[in-house]
């Protein structure tokens, strides 16, 4: 992750995005009304796990692999076991509190919903508490690795050269090169990509998930603790096949700037139930 | 005439061969038996943007290259959004292959249109002298073909297209019916004070306009065939907004898996077409060492370039030996139509980094404060 301006750059012209028209939703809205079926939450059991922490990190001037962190989580995650439904979005349309997304590539409302940006996100996370008298926040990146456990993947690992640091741009360009290989990009019927470990489905598809946690840069002293850090909440972290970092008002994650990984085929979302205290991040 | 121009070329190097050629009064005329005596050479085009091996210097005197070309009407995918484009299409690839020749030879083109087409076609060189281009010689209805021969008179890299009359003329164009010939002057390249200039390697990039229309719901729509999208398209090339500017046929056709390679010290050649509608290319991180902007070898190549203007219905050629390893975007320097519309191609370059050339001083991190 040298050059954090060529990875904009290369953000920008990797598979250049195609602008979606921006369309009113409403033909979606069912009649359903709002709140009539409880969304299905799984409870992921309290734990610790060690994680490849997010953002950019340097020692002595050089990009490194991002550093592993243990994280502790006391209580239980009562995560939604699918993602947000194009449906469940169209209701929070329906009631003003949500913009339409953008149309793209949506094929039914059973699908997850497509084309939302974190504002997106935000402002549905709002309205579902609202609708619910429940507490729902977007996960943290902690909290969505540890929900993925073994389809968590994180940043693709760097083999850098301090003399060149083009060798890594190359080595990750043709990795990215191999991952998008065989990917059908239109967003699948709900559980199409199947349950995790802890019975989440639909992790690491091809729709990636927001997070509430912001990009960070650190730079690390020698014992690895962390000399100083830049947080730059205008880009928050979408979770998928692999980590990627967008800019949060962006909706097709085609052409969203700051990304460091393959650009995500489509930008969705899911919540976590608040218990209260402080989100792990 | 002929048969001392014959002589000579048997009897001299390239270098004088291409003199005499220069020297040589267009009024020049070979006879059909002159013509029939000549050498012949059969060439297979290769899909852009990869280009059939060819001599960059001529190592005989004027041939007849035999080309042919077989017209395919098809359905093809041209973004990442899964949409069509009822593509016409010369020998099956937007853009049509890239042809060689050298000037003075000829070239030979059998123009096949299967019936399984529903569309007449033809061909128009830039290139070629009369006849519109060779258009008025060559309209085949599906299942005729035609055989063409002209002369390569003139040095330079040339757009041919179909154009088989009136509305039908652009709308073959922007359903993909474009590509390009290049004639080298038979003693190859020459730079600014007319030295030789080689490359290792050439490659072909066409780029396309297209006018994709769209449902009421602002979806592209999907035809059966190029006759049914005919009415929808006419609508949104009147418009003169394209919904897509590509390189190659479709938006990432040069770009992951088929990104374009070289190596640093590798020098490259960079043919560029584009048959309806003004372009500018430019290599991000890059510069274009010599460039013929409006193609044609007979004129010095500007040097040091930063982008390069390529007029609607030309192709021009840019020489750039690679110093620095990395990914480069090759692409529209619009950059609107880069990165929104899809003209946006890649170069993977191995090799060793130059730290004289550039350096990353100090990483990112804090503004210092006092």
């Amino acid at each position: 992750m040298p050059f954090p301006a060529l990875d904009l750059l290369r953000g920008l012209f990797a598979l250049a995005g195609f602008p979606a028209a921006a369309l009113s939703l409403t033909g979606w809205v069912t009649t359903q009304a709002p709140g009539d079926a409880p969304v299905p939450t799984a409870t992921v059991a309290a734990g610790e796990f060690s994680f490849q922490q997010p953002g950019e990190f340097l020692l002595d001037g050089l990009p490194i692999a991002n550093p592993e962190r243990v994280v502790r989580f006391e209580h239980t995650i009562d995560i939604m076991r699918y993602q947000v439904s194009a449906a469940d979005y169209g209701r929070c349309v329906a009631d003003g509190a949500c913009e339409a997304a953008d149309a793209g590539r949506q094929v039914s409302p059973g699908a997850p919903v497509t084309g939302v940006s974190y504002r997106d996100a935000q402002a549905y996370a709002v309205w579902y508490s609202d609708v619910t008298g429940q507490s729902w926040r977007l996960p943290t990146d902690a909290e969505w690795a540890f929900v993925a456990a073994e389809r968590f993947a994180g940043d693709p690992v760097l083999g850098d050269d301090p003399d060149n640091p083009a060798a890594a741009w190359l080595k990750r360009y043709r990795e990215e090169a191999e991952k998008s290989r065989t990917i059908d990009a239109a967003a699948k019927a709900a559980g199409a990509f199947g349950a995790n470990s802890k019975g989440v489905f639909d992790l690491a598809g091809n729709v990636w998930e927001w997070t509430s946690t912001c990009y960070v840069r650190a730079t690390l002293a020698p014992d690895g603790s962390i000399r100083h850090s830049i947080d730059n909440c205008g880009v928050r972290i979408a979770e998928g096949r692999h980590r990627t970092y967008m800019s949060n008002f962006i909706r097709d994650g085609k052409s969203g700037g700051c990304a460091s990984g393959t650009p995500p085929e489509n930008l969705g979302f899911r919540l976590v139930r608040d218990h209260g205290e402080v989100p792990v991040s | 005439m002929f048969t001392r121009r014959q002589a000579l070329l048997g009897a001299v190097g390239a270098a004088t061969v291409a003199a005499a050629l220069a020297a040589t009064p267009p009024a020049a005329v070979a006879s059909e038996t002159e013509i029939a005596e000549l050498p012949r050479e059969r060439v297979n085009l290769v899909a852009p943007p990869f280009v059939h091996a060819h001599d960059q210097v001529a190592r005989s005197g004027p041939k007849v290259i035999e080309f042919t070309m077989t017209i395919e009407e098809k359905s093809l995918v041209i973004d990442d959004e899964g949409t069509t484009l009822q593509a016409m299409t010369y020998n099956g690839s937007v853009p049509g292959p890239l042809m060689i020749v050298h000037q003075g030879d000829y070239v030979e083109l059998t123009l096949v249109n299967p019936e399984t087409n529903m569309l007449a076609h033809n061909i128009d060189f830039h290139a070629a002298t009369g006849a519109l281009g060779g258009g008025e010689l060559t309209l085949i209805n599906p299942g005729e073909q035609v055989r063409l021969r002209f002369k390569a008179t003139r040095t330079g890299t040339f757009v041919y297209h179909c154009a088989p009359g009136g509305p039908m003329i652009p709308w073959h164009v922007v359903s993909g019916m474009s590509g390009a010939i290049m004639v080298l002057p038979r003693d190859g390249l020459k730079n600014d004070k007319g030295e030789p200039v080689r490359y290792d390697r050439v490659y072909y990039i066409g780029e396309n306009d297209f006018y994709i229309p769209r449902d009421q719901d602002g979806k592209f729509k999907s035809y059966e065939s190029a006759g049914d999208a005919y009415e929808d398209t006419l609508k949104v090339m009147r418009s003169l907004t394209p919904t897509h500017v590509v390189f190659n046929g479709a938006k990432g056709a040069l770009t992951g898996d088929k990104a374009m390679t070289a190596k640093v010290g590798e020098t490259v050649l960079l043919v560029h077409s584009q048959a309806n509608r003004d372009t500018r290319p430019h290599l991000i991180g890059g510069h274009g060492d010599f460039v013929w902007e409006e193609g044609k070898f007979a004129n010095p190549p500007a040097k040091d370039l930063e982008t390069w203007f390529i007029r609607g219905g030309s192709a021009g050629a840019a020489l750039y030996t690679f110093v620095q390893p990395g990914i480069y975007a090759y692409v529209n320097h619009n950059l609107i139509e880069a990165v929104e519309l899809g003209a946006t191609a890649h170069f993977v370059v191995e090799g060793d980094w130059n730290d004289d050339l550039m350096k990353q001083v100090e990483a990112p991190g804090p503004i210092p404060t006092n």
